[in-house]
């Protein structure tokens, strides 16, 4: 049998079938992929105690390092640990109290256990310096070089009267909307 | 002892959770494609966290893992390598 004779016994196939049928799932893919999440991992950081934002920082910190897009979007009390200072010229009496009582940058946070008046706080630290962990203030370090995005609620700030001046730099300014831009192309969304 | 080459070394000792990953990762970074990055720890933790790293990081092939005890202190070195 000559190899021409092969061929013509070979089952026929529809080219422009098969063509159709790839350029279909190519289609399918690419509608695929659209929707799949990024390597991107989203924080909420709502709480303004040592632990938590410590927590929060040690998990953007980590998903940065293995490779991962990380956004940290702080609002209510989560601000506390975004202020250098408080500042109480220019606000209302309900915005000057709020400054007064809430924290002055990550410094002044409590423990959101045990904090009996800093004291917790203090002991924590003391805890973790001797553990050889890195600090609160260490970790955001990290998280900038490492490019961990952070936001600020621009709502919350409205509402408890943060002024940019009383922020830490390199922020950037959002509301749900950048939040859900973000989360929604997340492996991982976290509420801390 | 095993017989992994590497290119770079780096010694994490003392140091917890994130630092091991968080300062490998930097120095990985720096290497060449396909160059390896011995990374010594006494953090326990370092074993899980270096395996789930390379589970999601495609830039990262972690190669070996190894565990070595003197006068009963625990050290754990990884074997990384730079994919791409």
């Amino acid at each position: 049998m000559s190899e021409n004779q092969i061929k013509t016994d070979a089952p026929a196939v529809d080219l422009e079938e098969m063509a159709a049928r790839v350029a279909q799932l190519e289609a399918r893919i690419a509608e695929i992929e659209e929707v799949q999440p990024d390597d991107r991992v989203s924080l909420v950081v709502f709480s303004g105690e040592l632990d938590k934002v410590l927590a929060a920082f040690v998990i953007a910190t980590g998903a940065a390092a293995v490779g991962q897009e990380v956004s940290m979007f702080f609002t209510f009390w989560g601000l506390s640990a975004l202020k250098k200072d408080s500042k109480l010229a220019g606000k209302n009496l309900f915005e000057k109290m709020m400054g007064v009582m809430s924290p002055a940058g990550t410094k002044q946070l409590p423990v959101s256990k045990m904090n009996y008046f800093g004291v917790g706080a203090k002991m924590l630290r003391k805890m973790m310096k001797d553990k050889n962990v890195a600090s609160l203030e260490e970790m955001m370090d990290l998280a900038r070089e490492l490019g961990v995005k952070m936001v600020a609620c621009e709502m919350s700030r409205d509402v408890m009267g943060i002024s940019d001046d009383e922020l830490i730099d390199g922020l950037e300014s959002g509301g749900v909307g950048s939040f859900l831009g973000d989360s929604l192309r997340s492996k991982t969304s976290l509420f801390i | 002892m095993s017989e992994i080459h590497f290119d770079k070394a780096l010694d994490t000792s003392g140091l917890n959770c994130p630092l091991p990953v968080v300062k490998a990762r930097k120095e990985v970074r720096n290497l060449e494609p396909g160059q390896i990055l011995k990374v010594t720890s006494t953090d326990r933790g370092s074993v899980k966290d270096f395996q789930g790293w390379a589970k999601v990081d495609r830039k990262v092939d972690l190669l070996g893992q190894e565990t070595e005890t003197a006068e009963g202190k625990e050290t754990f070195i990884h074997y990384l390598q730079l994919v791409s």
